[in-house]
């Protein structure tokens, strides 16, 4: 049996944007550029990077709720970007999202139990006092009540909705969820209520998840293997122990080095990045990471570095990544 | 709130739309909201003013005594005639006309403002929701109809089809569609990038289901308010055509044409022009407080 369940294939989005009235010229945002990852079943797939690097676009491209300019997602031995508008919705049940700002998430105007029902309705997939009691049923799972049916959006706080979200997500029975930031509006303490919530969720359910943030301790803790991203594209992909341990980007060390630890007498080199992340509308030529890298070289300039295997199963985009981390 | 032991919470209820209990919910909801009662109320005597006027009018609105013209209101004529709200140039009894105004008024209005709401709803929908060159095509034909001089536009429609009751509404249709498509289509932008219409997406739902489910009643409190506004504004229209003379023909009384006919006395009968004047603004009360209501009905966040 395939232990793959999803597979980016060379993922690309370019988001034209228009400027300059009334000679327009077309110029286009790099948001995704040529990212590949495969997803085994039952994992978890962190994708990390500060904000603009494309991770939400790849979520919104692996369940297609935006056409990727170039390149394929595979699920289940299945293309799913080439699929017809009709074939897809079938196929919608099978990965769901979940969405970063649980104020947004839920319709206002609908009732709790109404938001979580949608999909069933939707599919048509049992009759409709099942409904209510599978409802009723997926409610206590994510720790709620069903007495929150007739409750609406408003009602609830930031942390209940997101827990609306992932039920409303869950009741199709997907076998992938795409978490798109899904604790960073919340409170501190409530994240964590809501990470273990999604680790137990995704043991009962045998989900496969893949994690997008922010956030490097949130994606340490919840997942498996981890992508880190830099303007568009994954700079480094390997065990999300091994990425906090032993990074072999000059970005990832970077970045871990940029997460507190809670022990004020820790000592620690911290990296100061110099400069901006460079417009995506005009990605650096070579290596996108040379013009803020501490250690680049002329090669980084012109040679773009392939995401490759430096170690077992390490992957990383540098080309000087074993002289560097060895 | 509910209350301990309410059934309703045992046995809560998913979908709002049963629709027998959301009607008696809906007028439980009024009870409770004084102030969109008496709206209601006005709304209610006036309809009903116009269902019955010939039992309510005291005499013929079209009778015309030219000696008793422009009398002042509370006169009692040596025939025995008691004119309440006075007479107007022509002599005819002001009470009566009004009553009789309200019929046409009523109809013009509340159809002509449910009509361009409805083109406007449909149209600012489609536009918003679809973007692109069908949006492009939708605001450039409101550009147009907002350019376009409404009153060369409604004397060319009366007379190529002559004038009517229909054509009245057909021609403020077509003057009042644009503000709701402008407004709702602007409401449907904001509305379709919210990440409950893509998860709706994300989830299966068809695009005639997005729109209806969670795009459409997003986006009706504009809509709602225009309306509110717009029944006394397009009361005014009427007038306007009436004055033109392509507004509703023959000797139908309406309250803006007995109220443009009143203008031209205004110094010295002021309350031709002021009682028709005080009808159209409590009817336009009545309708706001309603409307007020019906907006914060439908928008659980504001439910008491």
């Amino acid at each position: 049996m395939n232990d793959i369940l999803l597979r980016a294939d060379n993922l690309t989005k370019y988001f034209a944007v228009r400027r300059g009235f009334p000679a327009r010229r077309l110029r286009q945002v790099h948001a995704v550029d040529g990212v590949s990852f495969g997803l085994r079943r039952q994992e978890v797939l962190g994708v990390v990077g500060e904000s603009g690097c494309g991770k939400s676009t790849i979520g919104r491209m692996v369940v297609r709720l935006i056409e990727p300019t170039s390149g394929k997602v595979v699920f289940d031995g299945v293309d799913i970007t080439a699929l017809a508008k009709r074939d897809l919705r079938n196929w919608r049940r099978r990965l769901q999202i979940i969405f970063q700002d649980p104020y947004s998430s839920l319709n206002p105007r609908l009732t709790i139990g109404s938001i979580v029902a949608e999909p069933l309705v939707i599919h048509k997939l049992c009759t409709k006092t099942e409904i209510r009691n599978r409802v009723a049923d997926l409610l206590k799972k994510v720790g709620m009540s069903p007495d929150h049916m007739r409750r609406y959006p408003h009602e609830l706080s930031g942390g209940q909705r997101q827990r609306i979200g992932i039920a409303r997500a869950l009741i199709v029975n997907p076998e992938l969820i795409v978490a798109d930031e899904p604790v960073s509006a919340l409170d501190v303490s409530v994240q964590a209520q809501v990470l273990n919530l999604l680790g137990d969720l995704k043991e009962e359910f045998r989900l496969s998840l893949i994690m997008i943030s922010h956030n490097m301790s949130v994606i340490q803790h919840a997942s498996d293997r981890v992508a880190v991203m830099y303007l568009g594209q994954i700079v480094e992909l390997a065990a999300a122990d091994e990425v906090v341990m032993a990074p072999c980007h000059p970005y990832t060390v970077a970045l871990v080095s940029a997460v507190p630890v809670p022990d004020p007498r820790a000592k620690k080199e911290r990296i100061l990045l110099k400069g901006d992340v460079p417009s995506p509308i005009d990605p650096p030529a070579g290596c996108r990471f040379h013009t803020r890298c501490p250690h680049a070289k002329p090669r980084c300039a012109t040679e773009q570095p392939e995401l490759r295997e430096v170690r077992s199963a390490h992957f990383a985009a540098c080309h000087f990544s074993e002289e560097l981390y060895a | 709130m509910h209350e301990p032991g309410d059934a309703s919470v045992i046995a809560p209820d998913l979908m709002r739309d049963e629709r027998t209990s959301a009607l008696a919910d809906a007028w439980r909801s009024l009870l409770r909201n004084k102030l969109a009662l008496f709206g209601a109320v006005i709304l209610a005597a006036v309809v009903a003013m116009a269902v019955f006027s010939p039992w309510i009018a005291p005499y013929d609105p079209s009778l015309q005594i030219p000696w008793e013209g422009r009398r002042q209101p509370l006169t009692l004529f040596d025939s025995g005639r008691f004119v309440l709200l006075g007479t107007d140039q022509l002599g005819r009894d002001l009470l009566s006309r009004i009553v009789y105004a309200s019929r046409v008024t009523l109809v013009v209005s509340f159809t002509a403002v449910a009509v361009s709401g409805l083109i406007g709803l449909i149209i600012g929908v489609i536009a918003g929701y679809l973007g692109s060159w069908v949006d492009a095509v939708c605001m450039r034909l409101v550009d147009i109809f907002l350019a376009f001089p409404f009153e060369l536009l409604a004397l060319s429609i009366v007379a190529v089809t002559g004038p009517s009751l229909s054509v009245v509404v057909v021609v403020i249709a077509l003057r009042v569609w644009v503000v709701y498509a402008r407004v709702v289509r602007g409401a449907t932008l904001a509305a379709k990038e919210k990440d409950f219409v893509q998860a709706a997406v994300a989830l299966g739902a068809s695009e005639l289901r997005v729109v209806l489910v969670h795009v459409l009643p997003n986006v009706v409190t504009p809509a709602i308010v225009i309306a509110t506004l717009y029944v006394g504004r397009v009361i005014l229209i009427e007038s306007a055509l009436s004055f033109l003379g392509v507004g509703v023909p023959g000797s139908t009384p309406t309250w803006g044409g007995i109220l443009g006919d009143g203008r031209a006395y205004i110094d010295t009968a002021w309350w031709i022009a002021f009682f028709p004047g005080l009808a159209i603004m409590i009817t336009v009360l009545g309708v706001n407080l309603v409307g007020d209501w019906v907006r914060d009905y439908l928008d659980p966040r504001i439910q008491a």
